[in-house]
């Protein structure tokens, strides 16, 4: 203990001592939490605002999108593929719900509303690349990392880790889908 | 003889603030070894690196506009339109690659003369601390110019977070602040782009602080006791660090004139473009390495921890070393052994650099294997190696 403190005539009394370390924690707690309530609102505002938050659906008009094609909108600043597929990919991907290359296994049925359309975020589970059209199962491949998925947007070949994801979506009638 | 009015006032100000004392006793008399080589002078230049990147970045800010709409074209308008723009921004874009050549260099030589031992292991954490600031600040600044390898950099990276267990997709829409990298996230890494600088400067106050208190290593790599050992950083090593200054400057100036674009991707001059992922992404080369290890590994979490435990292994590279001996001079079993995982960071960073497909992604793996087999047989190597006789002074 310093000469200071001495000359102060601090009581070395057990009681006090311990006392004195009930207060000096209760105070070290207290400003702990106070310093983590001011945070809030600052780690807060780095989260999405309310005007992003807003622009949270899209209405898109797939009457001019052939059978075969595949068209990206956007949804939250992020693409999304809205894949007409043909009857050839249907019955592909249908046969395979039960193959054990799936490395995310799902069946086709449970991806789509209507078998016609898949409707898939268009980026890549691994790390956010959008993926380009090709790979060897009539889906896609991403450009960054290689990764493949088939005519249901079911991870075929990793680093992906799973299928692309299926946002919400409805039919406001039959050429016209919201998205969000 | 009387004091003249300078000395005077010098003395008036010393004894309220002792900045001129401080001065004189970290920078002029401070007691350098008398044995350093040119090795040594990569720390200082590195501050110097780090100091030309703050004075540049801080003109370039008076015209750079955060703004997803305006970012690119900002860029374009220093490069055309503000005086000497391109200089700066040139020197700013050179300055980041040879800040990282001075950093790995200066990181080499503290592996190769044992410098991370202690009683300089506090020294060795803020320097790899540094390290972590220094890419986390490289990293925010290259998404900056918003073309096509700025945006899809940024959501490779900012994507790693979410192997984060149970909450990592919420962290990177927080980290984001929107559902994708987009405006909300350009502007707040503007913000730390410029803030991250002066927090580095910090901990390279404390790496200094942390260095003045059991003073520079040496080649030899023994402790130091006589005063004749030593010699006063004024003028030796001022001298010298200028004199290396000088050649640093000769290639830095070329580049900035000459080459400007020899180390960055003709990529990031195509707007960004959310809808279309480049065919070939690639980071800057300096996180080529780390990238590849990222890669190596095929699962998502493991690759994510690989890359971040490939150097958050320094960390403990002081006690994972057995080896009393600290210079690699003296040690024939781990000389060798380092300079092949210097050679295998290069190996790394070609991998880094090529397409994930066939034969790379078999060298990716062996040289990711090497790298942390390399600290892992380290403490096996101290206990079996018989190092050569250690002089026992200078």
């Amino acid at each position: 203990m310093s000469e200071q403190a001495k000359g102060a005539k601090t009581s070395t009394n057990p009681k006090d001592v311990s006392r004195r370390k009930f207060l000096t924690d209760m105070t070290t707690a207290f400003g702990v939490a106070g310093a983590t309530c001011a945070a809030v609102p600052f780690v807060k505002s780095m989260a999405p605002a309310d005007n992003v938050k807003a622009m949270a659906s899209t209405e898109v008009d797939i009457s001019d999108i052939s059978e075969g094609d595949t068209k990206t909108v956007i949804w939250r600043g992020r693409p999304v593929f809205i894949k007409h597929r043909t009857g050839a990919e249907i019955a592909k991907a249908r046969k395979e719900d039960t193959s054990s290359e799936l490395l995310d296994p799902a069946k086709d049925e449970s991806r789509v509303q209507n078998e016609k359309w898949l409707i898939a975020m268009a980026v890549c589970t691994h790390l956010g690349c959008v993926p380009m059209e090709g790979g060897e199962h009539d889906g896609w491949i991403c450009p960054c990392h290689g990764s493949q998925f088939d005519a249901s947007g079911r991870v075929r070949r990793g680093p992906a880790p799973s299928n692309l994801d299926v946002p919400p979506y409805e039919f406001l009638n039959p050429t016209t889908i919201k998205i969000g | 003889m009387s004091k003249s009015n300078t000395q005077k006032a010098i003395e008036w100000f010393d004894y309220r603030l002792p900045i001129f004392s401080f001065m004189k006793h970290s920078a002029v008399e401070y007691p350098t070894p008398k044995n350093l080589s040119y090795m040594w002078n990569f720390g200082s230049l590195a501050g110097i690196a780090l100091v030309l990147q703050i004075l540049t970045g801080i003109f370039l800010a008076m015209h750079y506009k955060p703004d997803v709409n305006l970012a690119f074209d900002s860029i374009q308008h220093i490069m055309r339109d503000v005086n000497s723009g391109w200089l700066i921004r040139n020197m700013h874009m050179v300055g980041a690659s040879f800040f990282f050549i001075v950093v790995y260099i200066h990181m080499a030589r503290g592996m190769y003369y044992g410098s991370y031992k202690g009683p300089r292991e506090v020294l060795w954490w803020m320097g790899v601390i540094i390290f972590f600031l220094m890419m986390a600040t490289a990293f925010m600044g290259y998404v900056l110019p918003w073309g096509q390898m700025s945006f899809w950099g940024a959501t490779v990276i900012t994507n790693l977070l979410s192997v984060i267990p149970f909450v990592g997709e919420h962290v990177v829409i927080w980290l984001w602040g929107g559902y994708s990298v987009g405006d909300a996230t350009l502007n707040r890494f503007f913000s730390l782009h410029y803030l991250l600088p002066f927090v580095i400067f910090a901990v390279v106050f404390l790496h200094l602080w942390a260095l003045h208190t059991h003073k520079s290593n040496n080649p030899v790599g023994i402790d130091l006791k006589k005063d004749t050992d030593f010699i006063p950083f004024h003028p030796y090593y001022t001298i010298k660090d200028i004199f290396g200054l000088g050649v640093y400057l000769i290639p830095f100036t070329f580049m900035v004139c000459y080459a400007p674009e020899y180390l960055g991707h003709p990529d990031n001059y195509i707007p960004a473009d959310p809808m279309v992922t480049p065919a070939h992404i690639v980071p800057e080369w300096y996180f080529l390495p780390f990238y590849a290890i990222l890669r190596a590994v095929p699962d998502k979490l493991f690759g994510v921890i690989a890359m971040v435990a490939a150097i958050a292994i320094l960390f403990v590279l002081p006690w994972l070393d057995s080896s009393k001996v600290r210079s690699a001079r003296f040690r024939p079993l781990f000389r060798p052994l380092l300079i092949l995982f210097f050679a295998n960071m290069f190996v790394l960073g070609w991998v880094g650099a090529k397409p994930p497909e066939g034969i790379y992604i078999t060298i990716g793996r062996l040289a990711t294997f090497y790298h942390f087999a390399f600290f892992l047989i380290l403490p096996l190597v101290g206990m079996f190696e018989k190092p050569k006789p250690v002089p026992k002074s200078l």
